[in-house]
């Protein structure tokens, strides 16, 4: 219990030093919001006044303070080129990026889960060494490339879906789910490949230490050895890249949404960076990293929750 | 110097796979002999636009050409050249540093030692595509930039091995004989210990090059990076996703060439390392 909430000290601590680092950078950057919003025609008065309503005249720290509170309170502030707030903007796309992210993390554990136990239970079979090549070119293959594809295959050739035929979840989450499968699986295979290689390899690796012989030797099958004893060891480092996983499968979704056309964040945030509309992209940035820092808190728990000797150290 | 090269390859041939590390080699080369020769000779320059649109393969244009009637291998030799410079420049600059940093705070330890790592860990919490989407779009979008954005992204990873090697290896005789010496403390960190971390090093390149070709397709596909009418491999298959069904070589050139680079040098890095035994 101590070490949960040392843990969730340090991980807002590491948050509030991000979001400081972020509005810094991205205040330092941006020059004069109120002349953006304006345009340079703006006559001084007005320009001031939109100054004083935004708060601009204020010292950075207390505009800081103001932005984190509100932010908060899920009002990241107002779109310079929308003239919108950005919670209206993003409020719509988030929860698409998590869906795809989400599925694709629990598509990668279904997939290299069991392919690693596999795998490791028949090593050097002739299966294990197909998949080990296997294993290898699917790393090799970019989500964005994979993507199109699956689009190929069983979107033109199989019609098991429409490319490009998204469908929102407030119409059908069965069709939203069913169309989001295949981006997916392009996020979600050089991942898992990844992961079945990473099983694999710490499954063996327990297998030569001592304690499994000690298993063995007290009459244990091979399933009961594994199951029973190595597997939970196994899974240690396994969880680490789980954890580092999710942020990863965050920015896989990033780049899929463009290829199966589904109207995420992607879009929105590209486009923001092209029109330098900073409030949209500091507010989405923010939030990748409030999603990608407390995932790895829950990480640092279930880690702490297999493995009590962390705390030792 | 036929002796130094037959005890290279006397050193490959007792790798724990050698013809793992062949395989690799071959596809590795095959690539960067595309690059090279696209240093010198093109089909075609790889901006110049033809009424030839939408061609498919022919001896003319033997990859056929995109919508603009550009020449599809040209722009895959071009595209390969930066995808390739940039995951080179990626890994000068992120091992660069993260070695410089990771053998300073390694040796010294202390204050400075627990300052540095936290803000690494901080830093190595993020996606590298994400930190290059804030350098972007705070500094703007160029190949120089997404250079640059990477090779930060890559310093943590760098810095904690090289610092871990550090801690391991400072309490050893070979060091406190050099310092008994009198070696100054730079020639300690550099010079005595510096060869000694070259294998943990060796290998954090090998995925870190990986690492950096992906990133690079991946913000090049995002039009992040090297900007139209110049190719890069990523941007090159997002303009041509849409016709796809018509040129297929206008996806598939470049995709491929992305896939060899990175197996191609996976299979080097896994050549490299030790087998594994088996579960019974």
């Amino acid at each position: 219990m101590r070490y949960v909430l040392k843990k969730t000290v340090t991980t807002l601590a590491t948050l509030l030093v991000v979001s400081v680092v972020l509005f810094a950078s991205f205040q330092l950057i941006s020059g004069d919001p109120a002349t953006r919003m304006l345009g340079t025609g703006a006559t001084p008065e007005r320009l001031e006044a939109l100054r004083a309503q935004l708060g601009l005249n204020d010292p950075l720290p207390v505009q800081y303070v103001r932005w984190l509170v509100s932010y908060l309170h899920g009002d990241p502030g107002i779109s310079y080129v929308y003239k919108q707030p950005v919670s209206t903007l993003l409020a719509s796309k988030i929860p698409v990026t998590l869906a795809l992210a989400l599925l694709s993390f629990a598509l990668m554990c279904a997939i290299g889960l069991p392919v690693g136990l596999y795998t490791a239970k028949h090593a050097g079979s002739a299966l294990d060494h197909a998949v080990l090549v296997l294993n290898q070119v699917i790393m090799a293959i970019p989500p964005f490339f994979s993507g199109i594809l699956i689009s190929w295959v069983f979107g033109m050739m199989l019609r098991l879906f429409s490319p490009g035929g998204y469908v929102p979840y407030t119409r059908s989450v069965a069709g939203f789910l069913g169309y989001l499968v295949y981006p997916a699986i392009a996020i979600a295979l050089p991942r898992a490949a990844q992961l079945s290689k990473l099983l694999r390899g710490s499954i063996l690796e327990e297998a030569g230490k001592d304690y499994t012989r000690t298993a063995y030797s007290r009459g244990n099958d091979t399933n009961g050895v594994l199951y029973g004893h190595i597997l939970k060891n196994a899974l240690l480092p396994t969880l680490t890249f789980l954890g580092m996983s999710l942020a990863n499968m965050l920015a896989g979704s990033l780049v899929v949404e463009r290829v199966f056309n589904i109207p995420g964040i992607s879009n929105t945030l590209l486009a923001s960076i092209g029109n330098r509309d900073y409030p949209v992209v500091l507010a989405t940035v923010m939030w990748i990293a409030v999603f990608v820092i407390v995932s790895n808190l829950v990480v640092d728990i279930l880690y702490r929750a297999l493995d009590p000797r962390v705390d030792v150290e | 110097m036929a002796g130094t090269r037959r005890s290279l390859r006397q050193t490959i041939d007792r790798l724990p796979s050698p013809q793992v590390f062949w395989a690799g080699f071959a596809i590795m080369a095959a690539v960067v002999a595309l690059v090279l020769v696209g240093l010198v000779w093109m089909p075609y320059k790889p901006t110049a636009m033809s009424a030839d649109r939408l061609q498919g393969i022919s001896a003319a244009h033997w990859l056929g050409t995109d919508k603009m009637g550009r020449d599809i291998l040209s722009r895959v030799m071009y595209g390969s050249r930066v995808t390739l410079m940039v995951a080179l420049g990626t890994m000068a600059i992120g091992a660069g540093t993260g070695v410089l940093v990771g053998a300073v705070t390694g040796f010294y330890g202390g204050l400075l030692d627990e300052v540095v790592m936290r803000v690494m860990d901080g830093l190595f919490a993020f996606p590298n595509v994400l930190l290059a989407l804030v350098f972007v779009s705070l500094f703007g979008s160029s190949t120089m930039h997404v250079m640059w954005a990477l090779g930060i992204a890559f310093i943590p990873s760098f810095t904690r091995v090289v610092r871990s090697e550090y801690v391991r290896i400072k309490h050893l005789d070979y060091v406190k004989n050099a310092r008994l010496q009198g070696a100054s403390d730079a020639r300690v960190i550099f010079v005595h210990m510096l060869p000694n971390v070259r294998g943990v090093l060796l290998s954090n390149v090998m995925i870190g090059f990986n690492n950096a070709v992906l990133a690079e397709a991946g913000l090049s596909f995002l039009g992040i990076g090297s900007q139209p009418p110049y190719a890069s491999l990523g941007q090159m298959i997002s303009e041509a996703q849409e016709i796809f069904f018509r040129v297929p070589t206008a996806v598939l050139g470049p995709g491929i060439v992305i896939v060899a680079m990175v197996l191609g040098f996976s299979l080097m890095g896994e050549g490299i390392r030790p087998a594994t035994q088996s579960l019974d």
